[in-house]
């Protein structure tokens, strides 16, 4: 049989668990209770019992048999809750206020309960009585106790307001499991609709929060962080896709018409081979701005394994100012470093080598002859940041965000030789690092700052 | 003798290509298309060094190379891949592999590095005191002559030099010196490494004759005392 969804919901399960552990406790405790408040009524009973007996005692010591029937005679007629038969050894009356000696065993010197027969106004009713059956000297028996049919019907009213107590909390406990799963099904069941939804391709579609800051608000906090991850990277990959396309597209239709357009003439072996390093070049190409662009793609994803490990940033930067050193000097171009000792990030250093190379050889690039290119490393802020510095004509401030972008290349730089990649991939492996890439205005010049979290210790 | 190489690729038409141009670059190439197949005829030995692509059917690049190394086998092997990043790198060469080359590549380079590694010297015989004409390093004391004249060279010169020495007669890539000088697995745009021959050039060869640095043309660099 199916159960009811509530039912199997672990919040009702969990609610059941705890409403059967809480309910054996005030099971027990409501327990405790009635059965001290019988007690204290039993106890209070025959204390009183006792101090009659105490006190009939002490008659029948100071003024004999004679004495203790004319005591029992004279409460008999008093006393309304007291009960008193004084008998001899046949159980014939000769005191008290009982017709007869009830028909129950006793035992000398015990605590007995007896019915019996009440004239109430007109009529007689039936109620329970509490003893003690002593014996006087000479095998008189005498009987003294006190009617308990009140206190009795006390201690049931106690009995069943305590059982209604239990039953109720229970009753309440159920209620509230009930309600909790509801409330908690209702919010899982949102999710469901939610991941549903984003699985049929409505990537837009969010958990919505509570705003109480509860666990399902920080889980569907962190599954709307997933989302934004997942669309960030389908959309990064349409991006690529769409790039790919675009940009190598044309290239390769150049390839191919010069290939087309050879075979068309009747070309002669030096023709024919010049066109065919020609293509050989321009495939070269083409395969640098594809790998580019899977690097690009890789590091903005964030799927590129980084191989973190410590990285000294002077000596990286040592390291890529070292190669580029003849490079810029055969340009006449002044390769300035100066980087604090201690610096260290976590990456990967093929990566961010890589990233500043593509820094280092934009700012030769651009710098004009006699120029000059800073290499600068500093902890600012709890940040490592690396800047290089042109003396070149720098990039207008509206232009600067597009440049990052894949294939973006100013006008003014249309002729010099690159993909317009370079400063993508070093965007992306900054994000890669958790850090950014910042283009600021060195007057006259650009700076290109790179800045990346300190390495943990 | 003309060496003799194993091509395992499971790409027949490229495979075919490649052979070809081995072929016609002196060596004697064998093909395999498929894991099992190559593990086979690379088991039966009798190859100078072994081209490997890490995908392939039946039984990938790598456990091709574990099991021969776990053989015994001490071939040289050059792993070719479609990845390229770092990590792949690591695991290529941890397989066993001596040299790792990322798809796509130019012909040049890989006949470069195969000629690299068919020469290769064992590790326990490495020279100390390099020659080449009347040129001469010693690595231990870190001096350079030329016909008995001393050479002053910064430390990475050095390094550049003592590479191109070890490969003397051989075609070096830039991207060999970039990885094996400098240690660097990427691509820099501008055309560094030239700049840093042209100065070592500066150096060994201007004022003596004959040239010993040679450009080979679409390839690299070649050091050798014959013109």
């Amino acid at each position: 049989m199916q159960l009811p969804r509530l039912v199997r919901t672990s919040t009702f399960r969990l609610s059941l668990i705890y409403l059967s552990v809480f309910g054996v406790s005030v099971l027990l405790l409501l327990g405790f209770i009635y059965w001290s408040t019988t007690q204290l009524a039993i106890l209070q009973t025959e204390e009183t019992i006792e101090a009659e007996i105490t006190g009939l005692e002490e008659q029948f010591r100071r003024r004999g048999m004679l004495g203790l029937t004319e005591v029992v005679r004279e409460r008999s007629a008093n006393q309304r809750q007291s009960l008193y038969l004084l008998t001899n050894s046949e159980r014939f009356v000769i005191a008290g206020n009982l017709n007869a000696w009830p028909e129950v065993e006793t035992e000398v010197g015990g605590w007995f309960d007896f019915p019996y027969q009440r004239p109430i106004g007109g009529e007689v009713e039936t109620h329970v009585a509490h003893a003690r059956h002593i014996v006087v000297p000479g095998q008189f028996q005498l009987l003294v106790g006190r009617d308990v049919h009140e206190q009795r019907e006390v201690t049931k009213f106690i009995k069943t307001s305590l059982l209604w107590a239990l039953a109720l909390t229970l009753a309440l406990g159920l209620a509230g499991g009930v309600v909790m799963s509801r409330n908690l099904l209702r919010r899982v069941e949102s999710v469901n609709r939610i991941s549903r939804a984003v699985m049929e391709g409505n990537l837009d579609r969010r958990v919505p929060m509570t705003g109480s800051n509860d666990e399902m608000d920080r889980l569907a906090q962190n599954l709307n962080a997933m989302l934004d991850q997942i669309q960030r990277l389908i959309t990064s990959m349409r991006e690529v896709t769409d790039n790919v396309a675009h940009d190598l597209r044309s290239p390769l239709n150049r390839l191919r018409s010069r290939l087309e357009v050879t075979l068309m003439g009747r070309p002669t072996d030096a023709e024919l081979r010049e066109a065919i390093e020609q293509t050989i070049g321009e495939a070269d190409e083409l395969l640098a701005t594809f790998n580019a662009l899977l690097n690009i793609a890789k590091a903005e994803a964030g799927t590129l394994e980084v191989a973190s490990a410590p990285i000294d940033v002077a000596h990286m930067v040592a390291d890529i100012a070292e190669l580029y050193e003849p490079a810029a000097s055969e340009k006449s171009i002044m390769l300035e470093v100066a980087v604090s000792d201690g610096l260290n990030v976590d990456g990967d250093r093929q990566l961010l080598s890589q990233a500043l190379a593509n820094l280092v050889d934009n700012a030769i690039k651009y710098a004009p002859s006699n120029g000059v290119v800073m290499l600068r490393g500093a902890r600012d802020d709890g940040q490592v940041e690396l800047s290089v510095t042109d003396s070149g004509p720098g990039i207008p401030e509206m232009d600067r965000k597009r440049v990052v972008e894949r294939f973006v290349r100013l006008e003014a730089s249309r002729n010099s030789p690159g993909s317009g990649l370079g400063l993508s991939l070093v965007s992306a492996v900054a994000h890669l690092h958790k850090g950014e890439l910042r283009l600021e205005d060195a007057r006259p010049g650009l700076r290109a700052v790179l800045r990346l979290p300190v390495a943990a210790d | 003798m003309s060496m003799r190489v194993l091509v395992i690729e499971d790409d027949r038409e490229a495979a075919a290509y490649m052979c070809r141009g081995l072929s016609e670059s002196g060596y004697v190439a064998d093909q395999a298309s498929d894991g099992e197949e190559g593990y086979a005829m690379a088991s039966n030995g009798g190859y100078d060094v072994l081209v490997v692509d890490r995908m392939l059917p039946k039984m990938d690049g790598l456990s091709v190379v574990e099991r021969l190394r776990g053989e015994g086998e001490k071939t040289p092997i050059l792993f070719l891949s479609a990845l390229g990043d770092v990590d792949d790198r690591v695991k290529g060469l941890k397989a066993g592999g001596d040299d790792y080359l990322v798809k796509p590549y130019a012909f040049a380079e890989l006949l470069a590095r195969l000629e690299a590694l068919v020469r290769r010297q064992a590790p326990d015989q490495v020279e100390v005191n390099l020659k080449v004409g009347d040129l001469e390093m010693d690595v231990l004391a870190r001096r350079v002559t030329r016909a008995g004249n001393d050479i002053l060279l910064q430390p990475r010169e050095f390094r550049l030099l003592e590479y191109l020495m070890r490969h003397a007669g051989q075609t070096v890539t830039r991207t060999m010196l970039l990885e094996n000088v400098w240690d660097y697995h990427f691509d820099p745009q501008t055309n560094v490494i030239d700049v840093h021959i042209s100065r070592l050039r500066a150096k060994i060869d201007k004022g003596f004759e004959p040239p010993l640095l040679h450009t080979v043309r679409g390839a690299g660099y070649c050091l050798r005392a014959a013109p």
